[in-house]
């Protein structure tokens, strides 16, 4: 059974990625916890819009936990307080009547603010470019059962694959490093027999292109994992780190 | 009536024997060809992938603010192929024969059997990617079974097969991008398409954050843009997911086919509220091992728990034992619409019914539950607050899927030469009604495996000319009227905002063109809609510029598309006088209550030419011929 609420929310207001920004206060009254939070900021955004005031910009999308486009820091945690829970499956019940909200974006070197709670995550793409694939063309590949794959290697695939590319891990991390996005992608392939040829080019050039974004290095704060929807595990930094001292030792 | 240009011969030969009557473009001068790909979900990311592969120069837009966040991302259960690996009696011809009949005997033959032979071929291609595809301990491919077929020939990824399956297509895309044979354009909308002396010859786009409105020319234009499901506001689809780009193509000569084909997903979460932005699906999947019942008594309030087996009905076993819960989506619907209509629903509303899993958990275990449907079951929680390990699940379907689309031909182009429209975009291969795990195989069949053999073909009779196409005037005049609907959604500056509008125009479109239809109903909805649209158009209040990143004004440019397209979508539920797969014309039904054909009217494709804005469209035929397949009643039972 759904409550209503009555909240206060300091949500980070800037025009553009040139513009200084600043928090604005605003009452969020008689909000059905039933609702989502972005269902709470497009009520905001409404009655904002109703008051002749331009509604707040965020990106979101799919709104199920998977499109990875929604994101916002709530009251210093990157997609609210509940664990392994995206922005838009956030839901109001977990929050209290009177409770004051700090809302504001992604802050990071390599994901600059381009308005209100929106972010370019475009970074993330180019490192996917620098080696995030296997090198097989349409119509290259063999029988799907050509290859086995042990099931403890394919179930550690899958736990790196879930990664939506939300970017929370960067938000997290006290030096906004993207340790814990590029070693899910790394352990994903490289662990995979299909994507073993290319396993050293690959942990090279792709934490090269990381630290050319502007991410920083990985300090073992751990904060990325507990910020993360998926609940990826710091352990496939160690992994990455493996591969990548590997690939090093060759002199390639 | 339309020539879809299918092959002659016999119906397994005609792709084999006509993929060596296309014509080929020879590899050094494929580079001189530009290709554009609106869309980078499955089917846009494989065939911008595959293109690029082959050597063309690719350009590939999205509106979102990278590639891999498309909307095929969010598919649950999983993939079909006719790959037999479980020996259960699987082939390409079954494959074939259960989408024939899964679609309602209302898509093309030698379509649907193609889309069977490529399937096998799509699994290879994602295993060699690395999509983490489930298997067993030996080290093989694991399959489940989906609604509509009784073998086990469904590939899946947990419970997350779309995102790993586009997973593979964006990173095929990020391999070429990184080469530089595909141009990115990420947060880039189409807002025309650009046709010159009857040839599709580009697109106008808008930059989403900066606004700038841009032409962009090419020897072919691909459109891999989606469906139209959020016609009805309320939808299992992402937010951003909009008909504007076919729906610009359409008023630009291309004919949009079957749109009164929506397929309503009978497993989703109830609607709970006003404010309520979306619908989240629960995967067909979970009626592998989840039950569907409602009380045998009308307005029973007690728990779940409290009421005894035989004052249950578990109502789609009882109906179809054949295939139990696992029919079609479009029967599984209607039936529970049924039992909700009668006073048998659930919950606060009384519009759900019962998914439960007790059976299977006293069977098979927790654990096993767990394993299978983990994050189905945390989702459900998240939203519900429920717990459906020991509680049921509660259902109700929603808008899922849109079979309808762009009319293409054999080679998935257009009416308009040059223009291609791939996976959920086109109308082509799941007729009235679409099973489960298809559209992810139709998607990536049309990219990977379709497109870059057909696009081909065209190219190679085409001369490469898309360096000067933007020089002529006819992009200056588009990206002009672009300008001017942008500036006068602008100055409208009237009392409503963009969501009012929009869910006053899927309300109607839900109740009266929705999971049942009738003529009185659907008239009716037709006289609102011209008067929905003219207020929206002097009473829209839309602030900001569109000089920068202004999240109303591209709702408003989608909503005010929505609002034209929606009348087309009335109209043509309204003409077709029968009721086939997931169109259920309330006058036309058989004595149990199950979709009545009538194939002596209505055994053809209507494909319908825009002729101004309110102003009656012209319907063109095209005639489908069954000649593998016998036509019969489906039957689940």
């Amino acid at each position: 059974m759904s409550a209503a609420i009555n909240l206060t929310l300091k949500i980070w207001r800037q025009k553009n990625a040139r513009s200084q920004g600043r928090f604005e206060t605003y009452k969020a009254d008689g909000i059905d916890t039933a609702m989502s939070f972005l269902e709470m900021l497009d009520v905001i955004n409404d009655r904002l819009n109703k008051e002749g005031q331009e509604p707040i910009a965020f990106d979101h999308d799919c709104r199920e936990g998977i499109c990875g486009t929604c994101g916002a820091v709530v009251n210093g945690r990157p997609h609210g307080p509940l664990k392994g829970t995206t922005l838009c499956q956030l839901h109001m019940r977990h929050f209290k009547d009177g409770q004051t909200l700090v809302i504001e974006p992604w802050r990071a070197k390599g994901f600059p603010v381009l308005k209100d709670l929106a972010v370019d995550r475009s970074a993330f793409d180019r490192v996917m470019q620098s080696g995030g694939f296997v090198s097989v063309k349409t119509g290259q590949a063999p029988d799907a059962h050509a290859v086995v794959v042990a099931k403890d290697k394919a179930d550690i695939a899958m736990d790196t694959a879930e990664c939506i590319g939300c970017g929370a891990c960067v938000a997290a991390c006290p030096n906004a490093s993207a340790m814990l996005f590029v070693a899910a992608k790394v352990v994903h392939l490289n662990i995979l027999p299909q994507g073993e040829v290319e396993k050293d080019r690959r942990a090279l050039n792709m934490v090269k292109q990381m630290d050319a974004e502007g991410f920083g290095n990985c300090s073992n704060a751990y904060q990325c994992e507990a910020a993360c929807p998926k609940e990826i595990s710091v352990q496939h930094i160690a992994r990455l780190n493996k591969y990548h001292r590997q690939a090093s030792s060759k002199g390639e | 009536m339309l020539d879809p240009k299918i092959p002659s011969g016999p119906l397994k030969d005609k792709w084999d024997d006509h993929k060596f009557n296309l014509k080929l473009v020879n590899p050094s001068n494929r580079r001189k060809y530009r290709v554009i790909v609106v869309g980078t979900g499955l089917a846009g990311a494989s065939a911008a992938a595959s293109l690029a592969e082959m050597g063309y120069q690719v350009d590939a837009f999205c509106f979102q603010d990278s590639p891999r966040r498309a909307h095929s991302i969010a598919a649950q259960g999983g993939i079909n192929a006719a790959k037999n690996y479980p020996n259960d009696g699987d082939s390409v011809r079954r494959l074939f024969y259960d989408t024939i009949k899964g679609g309602d005997f209302r898509s093309r033959e030698a379509n649907v059997y193609r889309l069977a032979q490529v399937s096998n071929n799509i699994i290879d291609q994602c295993v060699a990617q690395g999509v983490p595809f489930a298997r067993e301990y030996g080290g093989y491919l694991d399959n489940r079974s989906f609604g509509g077929a009784q073998v086990s020939r469904t590939f899946y990824a947990r419970g997350q097969t779309g995102q790993q399956l586009l997973l593979g297509a964006y990173q095929a895309l990020m391999k070429e991008a990184g080469k530089k044979t595909v141009k990115l354009y990420p947060r880039t909308e189409m807002l025309d398409l650009v046709v010159i002396d009857g040839v599709a010859r580009g697109i106008v786009t808008r930059h989403l954050i900066t606004g700038v409105i841009e032409s962009h020319g090419a020897d072919a234009v691909v459109l891999a843009t989606g469906g139209y499901g959020n016609a009805f506001y309320l939808s299992t689809n992402a937010k951003g997911c909009n008909v504007t780009a076919t729906w610009r193509a359409h008023k630009k000569g291309a004919l949009f086919a079957n749109p009164c084909f929506t397929q309503i997903h009978p497993t989703c979460i109830p609607v709970h509220g006003d404010y309520q932005s979306k619908l989240t699906l629960m995967s067909e999947g979970l009626r592998n091992d989840g039950r569907v019942w409602v009380p045998k008594t009308p307005k029973d309030q007690r728990k779940p728990k409290d009421i005894p087996e035989a004052q249950r009905d578990y109502f789609l076993e009882r109906k179809y034992p054949g295939f139990g819960n696992l029919v079609p989506r479009d029967i599984a619907s209607r039936s529970v619409k049924e039992q909700c209509d009668a006073g048998r629903g659930v919950g606060d509303t009384g519009m759900a019914v019962y998914l439960d899993f007790a059976e299977s958990i006293s069977r098979l275990g927790k654990d096993i539950i767990k394993e299978r449907y983990s994050n189905l079951f945390d989702m459900y929680e998240k939203i519900t607050g429920e717990n459906p390990y020991s509680t049921p699940m509660m259902i109700y379907p929603a808008v899922h899927y849109t079979m309808g689309g762009l009319w293409v031909d054999y080679h998935l182009m257009s009416n308009v030469p040059g223009l291609f429209v791939l996976g959920e975009a086109n109308f082509s291969d799941h007729g009235a009604n679409r099973l489960g795990a298809s559209a992810l195989m139709q998607g990536l069949a049309d990219g990977y495996f379709i497109a870059p053999y057909t696009i081909s073909d065209y190219l190679a009779r085409v001369k490469p000319a898309a360096k000067d196409a933007v020089d002529h005037p006819e992009f200056k005049k588009t990206e002009h009227d672009i300008h001017e609907r942008v500036k006068k959604l602008l100055s409208i500056k009237g009392k409503r905002t963009v969501d009012d509008f929009y869910r006053q125009l899927g309300h109607l479109l839900w109740n009266k063109c929705g999971m049942t239809r009738n003529a009185t109903g659907l008239k009716e909805a037709l006289a609102k809609i011209p008067k929905i649209r003219e207020e929206f158009w002097r009473n829209v209040s839309v602030l900001g510029s569109g000089e920068d990143f202004n999240q109303a004004l591209e709702r408003a440019g989608r909503v005010a598309d929505f609002l034209e397209f929606g009348e087309l979508l009335v109209t043509d539920a309204l003409q077709r006088e029968e009721s086939c797969g997931g169109h259920f014309r309330e006058e036309y039904q058989t004595p149990e209550g199950e979709a009545l054909r009538r194939d002596e009217q209505f055994s053809y494709v209507a494909a319908w030419q825009f002729n101004g804005v309110g102003q009656a469209p012209t319907l063109h035929k095209e005639e489908l011929k069954f000649e593998e397949v016998h036509l019969a009643q489906r039957s689940y039972q």
